[in-house]
């Protein structure tokens, strides 16, 4: 072994209260444990089951279908300008199924790492942003079936496309922030383990997943932009659908302050008490 | 090499524990408890504080005012009964757990070994929980792929190695997660009885390997109950007893000081108490009823127990005797194996238990005391409630000190019938026995 570790110079020192000068850089350090915990639910995830991968296609799809049928066909809601209504929910879905899988998921990741974060050290915050990845892969899968889609109905997007990657991000960090605060907060009050997939399942349809936005009075809209997923489908359908879907400007930059205040405090939290995690869990 | 590595500096740890106040026995005592319960629960809530269970809220202090120093390439262990903080102090010093105050100073890099296998995903190949298991202990990827081989060839499971390790069987799971862990190469290391993994040969490789890395010049801290073990490899000991320090030294003295502690220990304790029953206190006694801590191989165990009871039907107590390597040796439950259960009436009672004779060898035994729901629910338990010694064991009266450190087991067998030798006759050939049979 290297006999000058670079460490060997570092002086650690723990105290009662004590912030770690070292956090950030120590997270990027393990960052390969980040991407072997990601690896490790992306392989457990499909193991033992028969369709394996194929369930990431068929949940959003079936979902797709429903919305379309019951929101579209049934409720007869409009669609945004002349687009197709299964291309508009679909446009709509993404986001969301990103959004509440990070949520779900990360929340609950530190109490389901228990046995990690009880036996060994790591910055904490890897346990629920490893978590994002595995969103994310099932989140690329359903891309596919939105060119599906697209190419089924003949609908060509345009330049808006390109910018698709900023509302990924969005989506990411609107997610990330309520996660690893309730993820903080699960430790210590299991309470909010319940709390959670209520929100994700009531946030489905608060949200403009299953219709279009613009079904909502505009002078409510900025109200309804509060909502931080309500701006990034909005964005969503922007750069899927074109001009059929124009974006609400100051609803979206509330929405953006409100993903940037949620994750803020989810950040303060969850390093707050992270230091505590192995003493409540 | 005088330079410290780690500098503790008046360290202490604070829980805040919960007991019940007493036990409920009518619905509404215990509707009114869940109410006040959730209610304070609510309080704690708002006002951010953590959850505790019980009526009664109480700080426990595991560590306190505790100071040391390591310096580089020192071994070092540390020894103490159950709870005495031996577990606490390694989970602060490796980052896991935030002392409550005082400070650490550490300088190189640590790994801590609380555990084999922390990790291990049972879906994964063993192949792959190397890998995980790795990069969860501090090693980077890299590293782990260097030292593949050497892990895989130290674990002896290369035939299963792309097997789940799910259908592995508990000692190959056990070798596996060691060998990943014995591979750890950091300046610091904690490690926290790890070592009573697998079977004896595998045992012996471990110490091997430990004794391969204390001598390598690192810096070691090292948690055992097994005393062998502990002195074999440490020259240097801690001695924790109930959150303190109270032995710093050469490893023999330190040996000496945690036995008389351990007698001091038992001797005056509050043993707290369970939700339906208490045990209050336990001794061995002689022939004639006179407690004591010295049994004579070949004649009854006798041991006096008094203990509260609310009540409950089905409630057993267990004993569970063990060695001075505190490995458990020998089992008995009132409601498994008599079906006897403890009086339904509500009080304070004493039971004497006369436990046929054991030809225990020499040295020093526990016994861990637990009242359980029909064996399957503990509801008290009191680990080395009972200590005693045996000075001498003579099978057969044969002038001969049958004794525990002869490493041949802690009890010897006695013949039922004198032994008689018989003549007989050389066996067959055997060529003969192999001849095919014709036809």
């Amino acid at each position: 072994m290297n006999p000058i570790h670079p460490d060997s110079a570092r002086l650690l020192v723990l105290e009662a209260g004590r912030s770690d000068r070292y956090y950030w850089s120590d997270l990027w350090r393990y960052r390969e444990l980040f991407f072997i915990l990601a690896w490790r639910d992306v392989a457990v995830r499909y193991k033992q089951t028969v369709v394996g991968l194929a369930w990431a296609f068929v949940r959003p799809f079936m979902t797709m279908v429903v919305f379309t049928v019951v929101f579209g066909q049934i409720a007869k809601l409009p669609t945004e300008g002349n687009a197709p209504y299964a291309v508009m929910v679909f446009a709509g879905l993404l986001p969301w199924t990103l959004f509440s899988s990070i949520l779900g998921d990360a929340s609950s990741s530190v109490v389901g790492n228990s046995n990690l974060i009880s036996k060994v050290y790591f910055p904490r915050l890897i346990v629920p942003l490893s978590t994002v990845i595995v969103a994310l892969i099932d989140f690329l899968i359903s891309l596919v079936i939105l060119a599906g889609l697209l190419l089924w109905y003949g609908v060509v997007p345009g330049w808006q496309i390109l910018l698709l990657p900023v509302f990924v991000m969005l989506a990411l960090l609107a997610g990330i922030g309520p996660a690893i605060w309730a993820a903080a907060v699960i430790v210590k009050y299991r309470d909010f383990r319940f709390v959670i997939p209520f929100v994700t399942q009531i946030g489905l349809y608060i949200s403009p997943v299953g219709f279009s936005g613009k079904i909502v009075p505009e002078k409510w809209y900025l109200l309804y932009s509060l909502n931080p997923m309500v701006g990034v489908i909005d964005g969503f359908r922007w750069c899927i659908l074109g001009g059929e879907s124009p974006i609400y400007l100051p609803g979206f930059l509330l929405g953006l302050a409100v993903t940037f205040v949620l994750l803020w405090l989810g950040i303060r939290e969850f390093r707050r008490t992270e230091r505590g995690f192995a003493d409540l869990i | 090499m005088s330079d410290v590595v780690i500098r503790v500096d008046k360290l202490g740890k604070k829980f805040t524990i919960g007991h019940m106040a007493g036990v409920e026995s009518n619905f509404r005592e215990v509707m009114t408890r869940s109410a006040r319960n959730a209610w304070r629960k609510g309080l704690d809530m708002l006002k951010g504080r953590s959850m505790v269970d019980g009526d009664v809220v109480e700080d426990f202090w595991a560590l306190r005012g505790v100071d040391f120093e390591i310096s580089r390439g020192e071994v070092v262990s540390v020894i103490g009964h159950n709870g005495a903080g031996k577990s606490t102090l390694l989970k602060i010093l490796s980052r896991i757990a935030e002392p409550t105050e005082g400070s650490v100073e550490i300088r190189g890099r640590v790994a801590c070994l609380l555990e084999v296998g922390t990790g291990f995903h049972p879906e994964l190949s063993g192949r792959e929980n190397i890998f995980l298991n790795g990069a969860i202990l501090g090693m980077s990827r890299r590293e782990v792929r260097a030292r593949f081989d050497e892990i895989v060839d130290f674990s002896g499971v290369e035939k299963f190695i792309d097997t789940p390790v799910k259908r592995y069987s508990v000692g190959m799971y056990a070798r596996l997660a060691f060998a990943v862990a014995a591979h750890l190469e950091t300046e610091i290391l904690f490690v926290d009885e790890v070592l009573s993994v697998g079977d004896a040969e595998f045992q012996e490789r471990c110490l091997a390997r430990m004794s391969k890395v204390a001598s390598d010049g690192r810096t070691v801290l090292f948690v055992s109950h097994n005393m062998a073990a502990v002195a074999a490899l440490t020259r240097r000991a801690l001695v924790f007893r109930a959150g303190e320090l109270t032995f710093d030294g050469p490893i023999q003295a330190a040996l000496t000081h945690y036995t008389d502690s351990l007698r001091r220990v038992t001797a005056s304790r509050n043993w707290g108490k369970g939700a339906n029953t208490a045990l209050i206190g336990a001794e061995l006694i002689d022939g004639a009823g006179r407690p004591s801590d010295r049994y004579e191989p070949g004649t009854p165990l006798r041991l006096r127990v008094v203990f509260d009871t609310a009540g409950m039907p089905g409630m057993t107590i267990d004993l569970l005797l063990r060695d001075n390597h505190n490995l458990p040796i020998a089992f008995y439950s009132m409601g498994i194996f008599g079906r006897v259960y403890l009086p339904t009436k509500p009080g304070r009672y004493e039971v004497t238990m006369t436990l046929e004779p054991y030809m225990l060898a020499a040295g020093e035994y526990f016994i861990d005391l637990t009242t359980a729901f029909t064996s399957l629910h503990d509801d008290h338990k009191v680990e080395n409630a009972v200590r005693f010694a045996v000075e001498t064991c003579s099978p057969e009266g044969a002038p001969f000190n049958f004794s525990q450190d002869l490493g041949v087991g802690n009890h010897a067998i006695k013949l039922m019938e004198p032994l008689r030798f018989t003549e007989v006759q050389p066996a067959p050939a055997a060529a003969d026995g192999l001849k095919p049979a014709a036809g």
